[in-house]
């Protein structure tokens, strides 16, 4: 796993409470790992910080996997 | 009880008697509070009377988008976060309805809701970080009963009821609270400019038989903002003497 990746699946795994081996690259944050929709704001946000990105609603919206995001900030952060 | 020590509190409108009142409270339960308003001579007379080092003064005028956009961070920077909002900022521009210009109308709009909305859309993010926050929406009794020649503001204050509770809503599950005060008649430099005669008849639609005071309101203020109001959220608390009762 790249060091984005796990930085991503740490946020994932503090902010939701969930068992580190359920955060895989196809694990849907609302269906899989039972975040509600304000908590996907708050994961974005969470992302925003970490990864000093800003990250507009319309890309806020296509991310739904911790694959989502892993892919969209290898493309746009640092 | 109601003990604020440590928190830190946001309150617009501050150079008007009921923010002015609202900000003494929260200052003597121990909060940090900024303070913002339009007249910077009131806001340093504000300062000196409360005299400590927890007192922030930020001009402010809601009617300027960029102004309120730059509030909530400035507070946050001033005050190092932010645990209380006060949207107590308000104006009038009363005139019958049809003869309500759209800008009378929009300002109003303008600086009593959208100002609002935004000032709590910037708070709330680090309120959910924080999983602490209190939000006080100053409404009136004229949303919920309606007045002549206030369609304007009626509106406004109404739409902050409905902005509560959908926010509430919202952010319950974040322990932040966000509720509303409607106040009814409270004594002011504008009610001091009433007549005998105008006064009267406001005193007789008022089974306390006499004006509120803005300490009153700031009393209702300092409930909801502090711990022991943890589990009241998306409510309107009526501060009005009795003159509507709901």
């Amino acid at each position: 796993m790249s060091d984005i990746a796990d930085r991503v699946k740490k946020i994932v795994v503090d902010h939701l409470g969930v068992e580190p081996e359920k955060v895989t690259p196809n694990a849907n944050f609302i269906d899989d790992l039972g975040a509600d929709s304000l908590d996907t704001v708050e994961l974005v946000m969470a992302f925003e910080e970490e990864f000093n990105v800003e990250i507009p609603d319309d890309a806020a919206e296509t991310i739904q996997t911790v694959g989502d995001a892993i892919k969209f900030l290898e493309k746009n952060s640092g | 009880m109601f003990d604020l020590s440590g928190r830190k509190a946001l309150v617009t409108g501050a150079t008007g008697g009921l923010g002015g009142a609202i900000a003494r409270a929260l200052h003597a339960q121990g909060a940090h509070v900024a303070v913002s308003g339009t007249r910077r001579p009131a806001l340093d007379a504000l300062a000196e009377e409360l005299g400590s080092g927890r007192v922030h003064l930020l001009e402010a005028d809601l009617s300027d988008a960029a102004a309120v956009e730059g509030l909530v961070p400035a507070a946050e920077a001033a005050l190092g976060g932010l645990d209380v909002l006060v949207n107590n900022a308000g104006i009038t521009r009363d005139n019958l309805f049809l003869r309500m210009k759209d800008e009378e109308w929009d300002s109003v709009i303008a600086v009593n809701l959208t100002a609002a909305f935004r000032l709590s859309r910037a708070a709330v993010k680090g309120m959910m970080r924080r999983r602490h926050g209190r939000i006080v929406n100053i409404g009136s009794v004229v949303g919920a009963t309606g007045n002549a020649g206030q369609g304007n503001y009626a509106a406004a204050k109404a739409g902050l009821v409905g902005l509560t509770k959908a926010l509430a809503a919202e952010v319950a599950s974040r322990k932040i609270t966000v509720n509303c005060i409607a106040p009814g008649f409270i004594a002011s430099p504008m009610t001091d400019g009433l007549s005998e005669k105008q006064r009267e008849g406001i005193l007789a639609t008022v089974p306390m038989g006499r004006l509120g005071e803005g300490r009153e309101v700031a009393a209702a203020t300092v409930y909801l903002a502090s711990d022991e109001a943890a589990y009241v959220t998306g409510h309107t608390l009526h501060v009005n003497g009795g003159m509507a009762m709901f």
